[in-house]
């Protein structure tokens, strides 16, 4: 047993306190672990790879065995060596995604939540009609659409997933709006993006980052159902989700398991590591919370 | 209360309207079903009567009100693959639909239930944090992940549950098979639903459990076992009917991957056929219909928050 650290909450500034209680989480820590070691893999995958990921190196659907670890997959391919690449690709949709989808949603919050009137209107009833449509189903028909592959998808999943983020903003500004630092800087004749990008939004960076890392997670996931149902990312590009595809098949899928477990394996584990640090921000950063 | 239907009906006409024309003005961006037509036997002059006949000649704009106008005159309009009509090809699909989804909805409660009212009593204790841990599962596997696991057990390994279609080829079906066909399915949609379910219960239990009445009602010594089934429990029924509102539209689009999956014969497979065929009214229909639904559980969502909590005024 250490001892413990005395910490005296009125010295601490508001990140110290974000930290601190971030680092309570155990299961968030882990996730942070998770996430640095399969990112870092996955950024380093030029160098760590054994093979590169496109060529056919060995036999067809061998087992795992001391050159190819997880085996080689139908055309003898190294599956280890598409892992990584496959991560790297899952993260960049994952990632860019998230980024396209977060600018979106925050305009368009900001916007409505602070002109109001018919602005907001016919914003919010756009939201409406986006938020309408069964998540997937929109994504498959505009999967469908447009050239599959990791650009469009990543367009795709960004230009879906901003409505949660577009209500999240304006509720907040709504809020902050009546606030006296916000009237105040309106009277001092202050601009407007001044007001909006330098007074608002940084008061409410803390909920669109937690909503954020939910966003990630569930783009993730979206990307590889829809890889798996051979409309998202295209070999010979793997990505996780249509590294799994093959598994539709019998024979891979009772007598070839190192070609469809490690890659739902890796999905798990990133996803559920983004979770549990998103949980845990939600905590850290909640300004009513305790200790 | 009827002003108030009324009210969030007329309000939901725009949101639907709106719907429509994005989805149409997509779908036209997609390319023509006569794509899916063109082959070396195909002539030209057969393209051109058909496109004629399809109607597919006539600017978008031109095209969307037709098929709004017959919309209201209740014709949906018919496959150009199969050539039935959509609405007919919709009915015989959402009964499976609406089992795998009614099915699941309640085994996600009965499990979420239960773990996020336990979680939310014990607090930070072991089992919290496997409760916690689980939901976080629950959220996190890929849904055709957990189906492919489960077949590799179930199916390949055991052979226990049949893996694809809801009743066996050649009979009639009955209760028991389609109960066995039902069960993998059920249990991936279920398990994912219920890992969100148990945080938002568990979350709002939290927030109950300290309230003043609540505190009132645990001096009144009325027992353990009544203050948090009676006074607590009903209180979180606020936020059970949330969830299941807002599960709805992620059930309707959940089931299309896992009736993949599985074959499941419902309103999944026949849009994802539809998707890959341009299938344009058939795919049509099906987003309307789900708009549609997603609308009516947003609206029905706040008609029983008021019926559950009569503090909340509906206007």
């Amino acid at each position: 047993m250490t001892k413990k650290k005395i910490t005296n909450p009125a010295s601490e500034s508001y990140l110290q306190t974000v930290f601190r209680r971030f680092r309570r989480h155990r299961l968030a820590m882990a996730g942070v672990a998770v996430l640095v070691m399969l990112g870092g893999m996955a950024l380093l995958a030029p160098v760590i790879a054994p093979y590169d990921p496109d060529a056919i190196v060995g036999t067809f659907a061998g087992a795992p065995n001391k050159e190819h670890i997880l085996g080689t997959d139908q055309i003898g391919r190294d599956v280890f060596s598409r892992l990584l690449y496959a991560t790297r690709v899952s993260l960049l949709v994952g990632v860019m995604a998230t980024l396209i989808s977060t600018v979106i949603g925050v305009v368009l919050g900001l916007v409505a939540g602070y002109f109001g009137g018919v602005i907001d209107m016919v914003i919010m009833r756009f939201t409406d009609v986006v938020m309408s449509f069964p998540y997937i189903l929109l994504v498959l028909v505009a999967a469908s659409i447009f050239k599959p592959g990791m650009w469009s998808i990543i367009l795709i999943l960004g230009f879906v997933d901003w409505p949660g983020i577009t209500r999240l903003v304006r509720g907040n500004v709504l809020n902050l709006r009546e606030t006296n630092f916000v009237k105040s800087d309106i009277v001092a004749g202050m601009p407007t993006w001044h007001v909006l990008f330098s007074e608002i939004l940084p008061n409410t960076v803390a909920p669109i980052l937690v909503y954020a890392t939910s966003v990630l997670a569930l783009s993730m996931l979206d990307e590889a159902a829809l890889s798996f149902l051979g409309m998202g990312v295209q070999p010979p590009t793997a990505s996780l989700g249509n590294m799994l595809n093959g598994a539709e098949s019998l024979t891979v899928l009772t007598r070839q398991p190192w070609l469809w477990i490690p890659a739902g394996v890796v999905i798990i584990l990133l996803v559920v590591a983004i979770n549990f640090i998103g949980d845990a921000l939600r905590d850290a950063l909640d300004p009513k919370g305790k200790g | 209360m009827g002003k108030y239907i009324i009210k969030r009906i007329l309000i939901a006409i725009p949101v639907l309207i709106g719907i429509t024309v994005i989805d149409y003005v997509i779908m036209c961006l997609a390319g023509s079903p006569l794509e899916m037509l063109q082959g070396p036997r195909v002539s030209q002059a057969t393209l051109e009567a058909k496109e004629i006949a399809l109607g597919l000649d006539k600017p978008v704009f031109v095209q969307y009100f037709i098929w709004l106008s017959q919309l209201l005159q209740g014709n949906m309009g018919y496959s150009m693959k199969s050539y039935e009509p959509v609405s007919s090809m919709i009915a015989s699909r959402l009964g499976p639909t609406l089992l795998l989804m009614g099915a699941s909805l309640l085994v996600s409660l009965m499990i979420a239930i239960p773990a996020g009212i336990y979680s939310a009593i014990h607090q930070y204790s072991k089992g919290d944090y496997a409760v916690v841990t689980f939901s976080f599962l629950g959220s996190s596997i890929p849904g055709f992940f957990l189906a492919l696991l489960l077949i590799y057990v179930f199916t390949v390994k055991l052979g226990w549950l049949p893996s694809s279609g809801m009743t066996t080829l050649g009979t009639e079906g009955g209760f028991w098979d389609v109960a066995k066909h039902m069960v993998m399915p059920v249990l991936v949609l279920a398990f994912s639903l219920a890992g969100s379910n148990i945080r938002y219960i568990r979350s709002s239990m939290l927030e109950i459990l300290e309230k003043d009445y609540l505190r009132t009602a645990r001096a009144k010594g009325i027992g353990r076992f009544k203050v948090i089934y009676k006074h607590a429990l009903r209180n979180a029924l606020v936020s059970i009917v949330t969830v299941i509102g807002m599960h709805i539209p992620m059930l309707f689009g959940g089931a299309v991957i896992i009736e993949q999956v599985f074959s499941w014969p419902g309103i999944g497979l026949m849009t994802m056929s539809a998707i890959t065929a341009r299938d344009y009214p058939v795919i049509m229909g099906v987003c309307l219909l789900s708009a549609i639904v997603v609308l009516l559980a947003n609206l029905i969502t706040d008609i029983v928050y008021a019926l559950v909590d009569p503090t909340i005024s509906l206007n």
